[in-house]
């Protein structure tokens, strides 16, 4: 398998984060993985973005031209890279505060409105972690207990009393999107 | 931990650059803070080999004095490296020349970024000329290693050490603000223990360690010689070694080119990114193979002069306006045509930006 992915938000939003945990889940699964972000002043503001590669071969170019998987967290995220986008892939975004919703009729959309469900938890903080679970249940990329392993690696031992409120953020971002997939 | 398997690590180049630098048993770094390779620092001061190894770890109060520090340390014989980025680089010339001079091994990494001037932050190969050419004054060469991957960040700092004190002469690890920014898999070589006094005095007998008591004599290390005719003799002597590197040192790595009726040359990164390339254009029936250059300094002259007596024509990728495509014309002689594909100021080309490039600079222009 290789799935090409590109996570795209404000900086802040914790989009290279969220890169950053499911690349280590990848590594964790034993997958091949590249993780290549916009560095640079976006951090402090402006858009971001990460792209992660997960292959069972080694990977060649870390810069790509399109995408199979897109998960969008602001409007000009959404205008760059919603045509980037290959045909049958999917797309999950987040409606909150998207003016112009994507258009695209040859890939999977999914609205994923986890702003609105951050409240409904009652963590603010979690937001690219509903987002990551919302992920994990479009696409199964990685399994969540590697996710879980990831958090765990990526997280200072002194926020690991944090990972119980991840995980719940994870399972609610899955919860989300099953509902929305499964036939009603 | 058990030995039996080695930890698969995901981490950043930068970062892989400083692991790697304490587990050779590296002595001392010196540097100052530049984006993109901030990290090499930031991780040797939250890694605090000095109370592990032993190692120094020296913010400095600019380039040019960490320079000068590497070539303090390098005179008495110890592993020592700095780091910068393109800017950084160009503050640092005047010492790389007295280094080389000097016959002192130093280990120099460059992660490039778009210049020219403070430029950008962004990735860049905008260097290369600085780099394989001279850049500071005076005939002399750098081993220069360019790396693809995290792991070659890795793996290189060995390398560039090891080659550095077998011909007594400064390495530099050519890189770009992708290959350090970029976070990837990389297995980290063993931890070796620093070396002690006595294999110094031992396998550098030149250096500076004041043991001259011991030794019988003073060790003297100057880079000024006012008799010209002796300054000639230095001057034969330095080529005499850059000879024997370009007879022993050249490394280079082939993708596809076995049947390639068109060849890429690229290094870095961006050979990774001509890959892709490379195999989109085969599934489309395109014969086209590459040849990634892994010495700078050194350069594969001769491979790439032996495929181009079979290809029909050779596009060079690079993220600068042609500078390697000098080197790479040098080695094909005008026998078939050599054109060039660069982007720059820190704008990276996709693969599919790099494929209609091979189409349209090379394949749609014979046919």
């Amino acid at each position: 398998m290789k799935e090409e992915i590109i996570i795209a938000g404000f900086g802040g939003q914790g989009v290279l984060s969220m890169g950053k945990i499911l690349a280590y889940a990848a590594l964790l699964s034993g997958k091949e993985v590249t993780w290549m972000p916009s560095y640079g002043p976006e951090q402090r503001g402006g858009t971001a973005n990460v792209t992660v590669i997960i292959s069972d071969d080694p990977i060649s170019s870390p810069i790509l031209d399109s995408f199979d998987t897109a998960v969008i967290l602001n409007q000009q995220s959404l205008d760059k890279f919603e045509e980037k986008v290959k045909p049958g892939g999917f797309l999950l975004y987040d409606p909150y505060g998207i003016k112009n919703r994507p258009t695209r009729t040859d890939i999977n959309i999914v609205e994923v409105p986890a702003m609105e469900a951050l409240f409904e938890i009652g963590n603010a903080k979690a937001y690219n972690m509903l987002l990551l679970g919302a992920l994990l249940a479009a696409r199964g990329t990685v399994e969540v207990e590697d996710v879980m392993k990831g958090l765990k690696k990526t997280l200072p031992e002194r926020h690991h009393h944090l990972l119980d409120a991840n995980e719940k953020a994870i399972r609610k971002g899955i919860e989300i999107v099953q509902e929305k997939l499964l036939p009603k | 931990m058990s030995n039996d398997k080695p930890e698969v690590m995901l981490m950043k180049g930068n970062e892989a650059i400083a692991h790697a630098a304490i587990r050779y048993g590296c002595d001392g770094y010196f540097g100052y803070p530049i984006t993109p390779q901030s990290e090499i620092l930031e991780t040797l001061e939250a890694l605090m080999p000095w109370e592990t190894t032993g190692m120094v770890v020296l913010q400095a109060e600019s380039e040019v004095a960490s320079i000068n520090m590497v070539y303090g340390g390098a005179s008495t014989g110890k592993a020592v490296f700095t780091s910068s980025s393109s800017p950084g680089i160009s503050l640092m010339q005047e010492g790389i020349s007295y280094i080389a001079a000097g016959e002192l091994p130093a280990l120099i990494v460059n992660v490039m970024r778009g210049g020219p001037g403070l430029g950008t932050i962004h990735p860049s190969q905008a260097d290369y000329f600085q780099a394989t050419k001279g850049g500071g004054h005076g005939d002399y060469h750098l081993i220069v290693l360019a790396p693809k991957s995290v792991q070659e960040m890795a793996d290189f700092v060995a390398l560039g050490f090891d080659l550095a004190f077998k011909y007594r002469t400064p390495a530099m690890i050519l890189a770009d603000g992708i290959v350090g920014q970029m976070m990837e898999k990389v297995v980290l070589p063993p931890q070796r223990p620093r070396r002690t006094n006595e294999q110094i005095m031992k396998e550098c007998p030149w250096a500076a360690t004041g043991d001259a008591i011991k030794r019988g004599h003073p060790n003297v290390l100057t880079t000024l010689e006012l008799d010209s005719a002796q300054m000639e003799k230095n001057n034969e002597r330095f080529q005499a070694t850059y000879r024997k590197i370009e007879e022993n040192e050249v490394r280079f790595e082939e993708y596809l080119t076995d049947d390639a009726e068109w060849l890429v040359v690229a290094f870095g990164s961006i050979a990774r990114i001509c890959q892709t390339a490379i195999d989109e254009g085969r599934k489309q029936g395109l014969k086209i193979g590459l040849i990634r250059p892994i010495t700078l300094w050194p350069f594969p002259y001769e491979e790439i002069s032996r495929l181009s007596k079979k290809t029909r024509g050779i596009l060079v990728v690079e993220l600068n306006a042609g500078q390697m495509i000098e080197d790479v014309r040098l080695a094909v002689e005008g026998r078939v045509p050599v054109k060039h594909f660069g982007r720059m100021g820190g704008i990276v080309p996709d693969p599919g930006e790099v494929l209609k490039a091979i189409r349209e600079k090379l394949i749609d222009e014979q046919e």
